[in-house]
């Protein structure tokens, strides 16, 4: 699958190594996300409701996913019903490739663009690059990323490894590259950084004729797409070009209008732990001489449906996005979102990536792994999903291959290579438990060579135990005490 | 096989084997979630909304009917406006107490035109006091979405009580989908540096809010 991959992505560990080693990184994501974990849980707990709201939204997303084709089409209709034109593309390469057509038929050679995370997932930049169209990251975060020819490393905040010094120094080398400059003796203040931006980008919103957007939400009875944000440059690429692009994930759809009193009160608390954000904006079709005169909607599927075939994993379809799980991600928070070799980093990233690209590259194949099952995450979900269980069926899949469905058509994965003795170990031990004399002899055995263990694993197992002790093995097996003490009166025969 | 085709086989091969008990959308979602949080007088709702409307950092200011025309006055005086941008449908008599030339919103005004000028003045359609939320939908009084957009200082009237409601249910029941919406819940900012909220980065820096009773 092309786009969304950071070609060459060494597996997780290696990545997350690394990254842990890096203390400005470690030290910029500790602070943003204990900042915010609680400011989370604050604005949660003003909603006495909260748990019924999280329940409604499941049930709302998992509704809409039942009956996706019949949503998708009824959105279908109201969109064109209210001018817009919608565009189909089943993988990141035809949805670029729409893309792009639609820029060069108006004739511009530049767009301007609202942070999204579908149009990251295809890599759409580099594909209008190829073509010869600029495209501008018009959103704080996505513009520190872009400047700095660096990877985004947060769903909602892609500059979070960044720190207020690194910023100053990125705006200060390379802004007059793109356009104005940044001001003379700008500081780290974190006021002087956005307005530094604010003036970057003013030249380009005020000339823009494209705009390419997301959505967070598009509503099929009504053909309304939702777009939320803080800083106001959603706003200025949603309404002042005269052409808009929006890519969306086909997950994105909601069936009716009323819907959006649930997201609209969970999504902003579990991602800015706002009340509010700033900025919502709203549109159905074109509007006669507000905002822009044409009106495209691509429906991206890009593994989305693959996803939707698994009966486990499916329910990372319901994700809006919020990255709350990012937040309080015991992992995220050491390794840093670079680790993860995709746009979705973080616990969501862990089962979103490997669904939707498929678990072949070794990256996607450890994602998940890349937890400790640990629950935060879905504790915080707004949709309730249980990232813990895609998890651990993600592994099963991983370790014993199976059924799975890649660009629509089912094939069957392979177990993979590297777990071969775990496999091993996992089938001795089924063959052990099942016969208590084997068990049995096996403790016994354990017991009396205790002197003789080593402190660390030898051969595949080293690296395991590099970092860990091994357990003490008791100088008598616990079934051996309990006949010793207990075990006529109570244990009959044994076995 | 078109795109369209290719994908909506995919979604029904994938929901193959998916049971489907019939449930309607109306009975699958319990709505059993609050339609407002607490209980409240009109004038405590408004009360809040003050209260979370600065709490965001909009200017939050209070007056009667009457009292409008000066009260904009003084705001665009202290502001040192010298060219005020107005919707095509704002009650005339708002800005009479203002000595200024009024820009017209016209369909031909460009992005630039409307970077030049200082203020703008609006109305609003509802505003929804437990976030602290003023909607806009496009009607006469509050012009195209660029008009609040561009300039750097936006004063939004607030009719109170009556275009305040408590929750974002009851504003959505209020709102015309087909309409272009805009929610504004005080002056742009950004959280992208540290994940701390800093006002002011693209649209109007300075929100000022006008509730007026009695209208």
């Amino acid at each position: 699958m092309s786009g969304g991959t950071f070609v060459g992505m060494p597996a997780f560990p290696e990545a997350a190594h690394a990254a842990v080693g890096d203390r400005t990184l470690r030290a910029n994501l500790r602070h943003a996300t204990h900042t915010i974990r609680d400011k989370r849980a604050k604005a949660v707990a003003e909603l006495a409701d909260w748990a019924e709201l999280r329940e409604a939204g499941k049930r709302i997303k998992d509704h809409t996913l039942r009956h996706l084709d019949r949503y998708l089409v009824q959105l279908e209709e109201s969109v064109v019903r209210a001018g817009g034109t919608v565009h189909w593309a089943v993988d990141a390469d035809e949805a670029n490739r729409i893309v792009a057509d639609l820029v060069k038929a108006t004739g511009e050679r530049e767009v301007v663009k609202v942070k999204s995370m579908a149009t990251q997932e295809i890599g759409l930049n580099e594909a209008l690059e190829a073509e010869g169209i600029h495209a501008y990251e018009t959103d704080l975060a996505e513009l520190i990323v872009q400047l700095g020819e660096d990877r985004p490393s947060h769903i909602l905040v892609p500059a979070i490894h960044r720190n207020r010094g690194e910023i100053r120094d990125i705006f200060r080398e390379k802004m007059g590259s793109w356009g104005r400059p940044a001001p003379e003796g700008l500081t780290d203040v974190p006021a002087e950084l956005a307005e530094a931006a604010r003036l970057h980008l003013r030249e380009k919103f005020l000339r823009a004729k494209v705009g390419v957007s997301g959505a967070n939400f598009m509503v099929a009875e009504t053909g309304t797409l939702v777009v939320v944000e803080s800083e106001g440059n959603g706003r200025m690429c949603l309404t002042l070009p005269e052409t808009l692009i929006s890519v969306v994930g086909i997950e994105k759809v909601v069936p009716a209008w009323r819907d959006l009193e649930v997201f609209l009160q969970t999504l902003p608390r579990s991602s800015t732990a706002e009340r509010m954000n700033p900025y919502t904006s709203m549109w159905t079709g074109t509007t006669d001489q507000d905002g822009p005169s044409a009106f495209h909607l691509v429906l991206l599927d890009n593994g989305r449906t693959d996803t939707l075939a698994d009966e486990v994993g499916r329910q990372a379809l319901r994700c809006i996005r919020c990255s709350a799980c990012l937040n309080v991600c015991p992992v995220y928070e050491r390794a840093g979102g670079h680790a993860y070799g995709s746009v979705y980093p973080g616990p969501i990233g862990a089962i979103l990536s490997p669904q939707l690209r498929g678990t072949r590259s070794e990256i996607d194949a450890s994602l998940p792994y890349a937890s400790s099952l640990c629950g935060a995450c879905y504790e915080v979900c707004p949709v309730a999903i249980d990232i813990p269980e895609v998890l651990v069926h993600l592994r099963e899949r991983v370790v014993q291959g199976g059924e799975v469905t890649r660009r629509g058509v089912k094939v069957t994965l392979k177990p993979a290579k590297g777990h071969a003795a775990e496999r091993a170990a996992m089938r001795a031990a089924g063959l052990a438990f099942a016969r208590p004399g084997v068990l049995r002899l096996g403790q016994r055995l354990a017991s009396r060579t205790r002197r003789l263990h080593p402190r660390t694993l030898p051969g595949p197992g080293r690296a395991w135990s590099a970092t860990r002790d091994l357990p003490k093995v008791p100088a008598e097996p616990f079934r051996d005490w309990w006949q010793r003490t207990h075990g006529t009166a109570t244990e009959g025969d044994g076995e | 096989m078109s795109g369209r085709d290719r994908i909506l086989g995919r979604v029904r091969r994938a929901l193959a084997d998916v049971a489907d008990d019939g449930t309607p959308y109306e009975r699958v979602v319990d709505r059993g979630y609050l339609r407002q949080h607490g209980e409240r007088t009109a004038g405590q709702t408004v009360d809040l909304l003050a209260e979370n409307l600065a709490d965001y950092r909009a200017l939050v200011h209070r007056c009667a009917e009457g009292e409008l025309p000066h009260l904009l006055a003084r705001l665009l005086a202290e502001r040192g406006s010298r060219r005020v941008l107005v919707p095509p449908g704002l009650p005339p008599h708002w800005l009479t107490a203002a000595a200024l030339p009024l820009v017209h919103d016209r369909a031909a005004s460009t992005p630039r035109e409307l970077d030049e000028v200082d203020s703008v003045v609006t109305g609003c359609a509802v505003a929804v006091a437990e976030t602290g939320t003023l909607v806009l939908d496009g009607s006469p009084d509050q012009g195209r979405r660029r008009i609040t957009l561009v300039p750097d200082h936006h004063i939004c009237v607030v009719r109170v009580p009556g275009q305040v409601v408590s929750s974002v249910p009851q504003a959505l029941e209020r709102l015309a989908p087909a309409r272009p919406l805009t929610w504004i819940s005080g002056p742009s900012a950004t959280s992208d540096i540290e994940l701390d909220r800093v006002e002011g980065v693209h649209g109007p820096r300075t929100l000022e809010v006008v509730l007026v009773s009695g209208g």
